[in-house]
């Protein structure tokens, strides 16, 4: 996982807190992944891959903490124990020719918090989600490289 | 093409001005898989859009699909190995 540096210092540098989340993120998974092995069993294995998902979210969000609007909105969904859920399907929208305002709409549903959010906060707290969904994934795969080899 | 953007919801008295709004697209686009695209600063917004819900959705199947995959090999994963690992990146 490489960590970009900015020539420029840090001020502007919008993957600044991504190191230190990336840690936070890390360390948080595979202390879940360790409670998950050793708390589960046979009968319980279908469960298993919900509760894996479920602390991918949740280190996510911890370690995003409480400065961003989507992993507020994460961190209230995991605490309350609802569903989490994201729509799957590709919208009607997804032809072309459709209006700004449709593809926002669209993108509020997949953004954690997103449907109280203007379109400029929207944007912004798509692409951080997306860092941190990105790095998220990043981090499973090597997880799962390392116990796959 | 101006008022198109423009319809993008302003909230309340703030008025968003198609300039911040083109910011935030780029902005956007940098995290993007496809950012790259040599000279080409003329994708619309509703493109970028579209290639963002695509790209959120791509991720969140990836994050499903590891889930099941790591929920397979937990059972016999060493853990504390992927974790020495871990820690070995981070002082690389």
């Amino acid at each position: 996982m490489e960590s970009k540096s900015s020539t420029t210092g840090n001020r502007d540098n919008p993957n600044r807190n991504l190191h230190g989340s990336k840690t936070m993120m890390a360390s948080h998974f595979l202390r879940a992944l360790f409670r998950i092995q050793q708390t589960s069993t046979s009968s319980s294995s279908a469960g298993r891959s919900r509760r894996i998902r479920r602390a991918a979210y949740a280190s996510m969000a911890y370690s995003a903490g409480t400065r961003r609007a989507w992993s507020r909105a994460l961190l209230r969904k995991l605490r309350s124990r609802a569903r989490l859920r994201f729509p799957r399907r590709l919208s009607r929208a997804a032809t072309p020719q459709r209006r700004d305002m449709d593809q926002a709409q669209v993108l509020r549903k997949l953004v954690p918090g997103g449907p109280s959010m203007d379109d400029c906060k929207l944007l912004e707290e798509t692409a951080d989600y997306i860092r941190f969904l990105t790095t998220q994934v990043r981090l499973m795969q090597t997880v799962m490289d390392s116990i796959s080899s | 093409m101006s008022s198109r953007r423009s319809r993008l919801r302003q909230s309340g008295s703030t008025r968003i001005t198609d300039e911040q709004i083109n910011e935030l697209i780029s902005k956007l686009q940098s995290v993007l898989p496809e950012a790259r695209r040599g000279g080409n600063d003329r994708v619309s917004a509703a493109k970028v859009l579209q290639e963002t819900c695509s790209h959120i959705r791509r991720l969140h199947r990836e994050v499903d699909d590891l889930s099941e995959r790591l929920s397979e090999l937990l059972d016999s994963a060493d853990l504390n190995s992927a974790q020495a690992a871990f820690i070995r990146s981070l002082l690389m």
